[in-house]
C-alpha cells in the first residue's frame, strides 16, 4: 500500500491527542494521548470495560470522538469524507475478536474477498495470492473449509490472512488471545510478531492477556479510567513502581482496583433488614 | 408527573431518531442499486433466498385461500342463484385485496424475519463491522441487494398467489360444486378491469414489498447485537410489517377504489 509521502519520514503512524469519547453520561476516554510508532508492535492493555475495542473502532473511523483528534499516517481520520475514509481503511487491517469471517463463504473466498472487491486482478493471480496468505498463517490446507468447520484459533488465523490480503500498513488486533488454547495462543503470538517484522507492518494489539502481550510488544500503553496510566517497554512496565500497573501486570486480586465493588459496610447490610 | 412527561419525551425522541435512521438507511440502499448493476450476481443470490424460497408457502396458501373463497362464495351466491358470478368474486377478491395483502403478510413472516435474523446475526458476529474495516460498505454490499430482491419478489409472489387462488376457486367451484365453467371464466374476464384491478393490485404489492423489506432490513441493521436483541428485532419485523401492511392497505384501497 502507498504511504502518504508527506508523512513518510514521521515515525508516528497513529497520533491520538486529547481523545474524549462518551457512552451516555460515562466518559470512556477523557483526554487520551497515544502515539503508535511505525513498524513496531504496540500493545494497549487494561482491564475489561476500559474501552480498548472502542479505541480501535475510533482509530478505524467506525466511531466518532466527542473531542480530540486521531491522525493516521498524517490524515485526520474524522475529518475525512466517507469515500476518503474507505480509501484510508484499505491501508488498515483489523482482526476482530470473533474473527468476523463471512459465514456464507469458504476460507478461500473469505481471504479472496478484499482482493476481489478492491483490485482488478485475474482469478488466477488472486488464487496465488490467497494461497500465499493462507500459507503464511499455516492454513493453506484448510482453504475449502467453511467458517463453521474451523476452531476459534483457526478462524482467527483465517481472519488474519484476510486482514493482510491487501498488504496494509497497520493491523489492529482486538483481543487476539482471548479464549485460545495454549497451542493456538502460541501460534498467534508468533504470527503477530513474525508478520510485523517480515512485512514491516505496524501492529496494535489490544489485550488483557498480560504474559502473551508483553512477550511480543515493543511498546505498551496501560489505560484505565479513560487515560493512559503508564507507558513504556515491557521491561520498564515490569519494573514499574506504579501500584496500579503492578496490580494489573501481576494480576493481584486487591489494590487500587479493589476486590469489593463499592457497597455499604457488610454489618450494615446484614443488620439493616431487607434491602 | 414530571418524570412521566420526561419519559414520554425521551421515548418520542428515540422513536424520531429511529425513524430518521431508517430513512437514512433507505436512501443509502437506494444509492446502492447502482452498485448492483456492476455485480448482478449479488441480486440473483438474494432473489433466490428472498423470493424463490418463499414460493412454496405462497403457492400452498394461495391455493387454499382460493379454495375457501370458492366454497364460501358458492354458499352465499347460490342463495340468490348467482353462482355464475363465483369466478368474478374469487378473482376480484384475490387480485384487489387478498393476493397483495396475504402475500405481504406471509412474506414478512417467512422472508422478512429471516432477513432480520441474518442481518442481526451478521451484526452480532461483527461481520458488518468487518466489511466496513475492509473498506466495503455493508449498506451497498449486503443490504441493497436484499432490498431490491424484496422489491422485485413481492409483486411476483402476489401474482403467483392470485393465479393459484383463482385455480383453487375454480377447482372447488367448477370441479366439485358444479358451477358452469364457461360462466366462471366469462364472469371473471368481463368483470376484472386490467387497470382498476390488476394494476392497482400490482401497485399495492410493490408498496407492501418496499415496506416489509425496508422494515426487515432496518430491524436487523439497527438491532442490539445480542441474541436477545436479534430475537426482539425479528419479532418487531413481523409485528411492524403486518400492522403496516394492514394500515397501508386501507389507505391505498381508499385512494384507489374510492369515488
Amino acid at each position: 500500500m502507498t504511504e502518504n509521502p508527506k508523512n513518510a519520514a514521521d515515525d508516528i503512524l497513529v497520533r491520538i491527542r486529547g481523545l474524549r469519547f462518551l457512552r451516555g453520561e460515562r466518559a470512556i476516554f477523557d483526554g487520551l494521548d497515544i502515539d503508535i510508532p511505525r513498524g513496531k508492535v504496540t500493545a494497549i492493555m487494561g482491564p475489561s470495560g476500559t474501552g480498548k475495542t472502542t479505541l480501535l473502532k475510533l482509530i478505524g473511523g467506525q466511531l466518532r470522538p466527542h473531542a480530540g483528534s486521531i491522525e493516521f499516517d498524517g490524515q485526520n481520520v474524522h475529518a475525512l469524507s466517507t469515500a476518503e475514509l474507505y480509501e484510508l481503511r484499505m491501508r488498515m487491517g483489523m482482526l476482530f475478536q470473533s474473527g468476523a469471517l463471512l459465514t456464507d463463504m469458504s476460507v478461500f473466498d473469505n481471504v479472496a474477498f478484499p482482493l476481489r472487491e478492491h483490485t482488478r486482478l485475474s482469478e488466477s493471480m488472486i488464487r496465488k495470492l490467497v494461497l500465499l496468505k493462507l500459507e503464511a498463517v499455516g492454513l493453506r490446507g484448510a482453504r475449502d473449509l467453511m467458517p463453521a468447520e474451523l476452531s476459534g484459533g483457526m478462524a482467527r488465523r483465517v481472519a488474519l490472512a484476510r486482514a493482510i490480503a491487501l498488504d496494509p500498513m497497520m493491523i489492529m488486533y482486538d483481543e487476539p488471545f482471548t479464549g485460545q488454547d495454549p497451542i493456538s495462543m502460541g501460534v498467534l503470538v508468533q504470527l503477530i510478531r513474525r508478520l510485523n517484522d517480515a512485512a514491516r507492518i505496524s501492529s496494535v494489539v489490544v489485550s488483557h492477556d498480560v504474559a502473551e502481550t508483553l512477550r511480543i510488544a515493543d511498546l505498551v500503553y496501560v489505560i484505565s479510567d479513560g487515560k493512559v496510566v503508564e507507558s513504556g517497554t515491557p521491561q520498564q512496565l515490569a519494573e514499574s513502581g506504579g501500584e496500579w500497573t503492578r496490580q494489573f501486570i501481576q494480576g493481584l486480586p486487591d489494590g487500587p482496583v479493589p476486590f469489593h465493588y463499592a457497597a455499604a459496610a457488610l454489618s450494615d447490610d446484614l443488620l439493616g433488614g431487607a434491602a | 408527573m414530571i418524570e412521566k412527561l420526561r419519559g414520554l419525551g425521551a421515548w418520542g425522541l428515540q422513536a424520531l431518531l429511529r425513524l430518521g435512521r431508517a430513512h437514512v438507511l433507505l436512501l443509502a440502499m437506494l444509492r446502492g442499486f447502482v452498485d448492483i448493476l456492476r455485480r448482478p450476481r449479488l441480486l440473483v443470490e438474494q432473489l433466490f433466498s428472498v423470493g424463490v424460497l418463499t414460493i412454496l408457502i405462497i403457492s400452498v396458501a394461495g391455493l387454499f385461500v382460493g379454495m375457501v373463497l370458492g366454497l364460501q362464495g358458492y354458499y352465499i351466491l347460490s342463495r340468490f342463484g348467482g353462482e355464475t358470478a363465483l369466478g368474478l368474486m374469487v378473482a376480484a377478491s384475490l387480485v384487489r385485496e387478498l393476493g397483495p395483502v396475504l402475500t405481504a403478510l406471509l412474506f414478512a413472516g417467512r422472508a422478512g424475519s429471516a432477513l432480520t435474523a441474518e442481518i442481526g446475526l451478521m451484526k452480532a458476529t461483527e461481520q458488518l463491522s468487518g466489511l466496513e474495516m475492509m473498506a466495503v460498505n455493508p449498506q451497498y454490499r449486503v443490504l441493497a441487494p436484499r432490498f431490491l430482491a424484496g422489491l422485485i419478489s413481492v409483486p411476483l409472489l402476489a401474482a403467483m398467489f392470485s393465479v393459484l387462488g383463482v385455480a383453487g376457486g375454480w377447482m372447488v367451484g367448477g370441479g366439485m360444486l358444479g358451477v358452469d365453467q364457461a360462466a366462471f371464466w366469462n364472469g371473471m374476464q368481463e368483470g376484472i378491469d386490467f387497470e382498476d384491478d390488476v394494476i392497482n393490485g400490482v401497485i399495492k404489492s410493490l408498496v407492501f414489498g418496499l415496506v416489509c423489506t425496508w422494515i426487515a432490513i432496518f430491524q436487523g441493521y439497527d438491532c442490539v447485537p445480542t441474541s436477545e436483541g436479534v430475537s426482539r428485532a425479528t419479532t418487531r419485523t413481523v409485528v411492524h410489517s403486518s400492522l403496516a401492511v394492514l394500515g397501508l392497505d386501507f389507505v391505498l384501497t381508499a385512494l384507489m377504489f374510492g369515488e
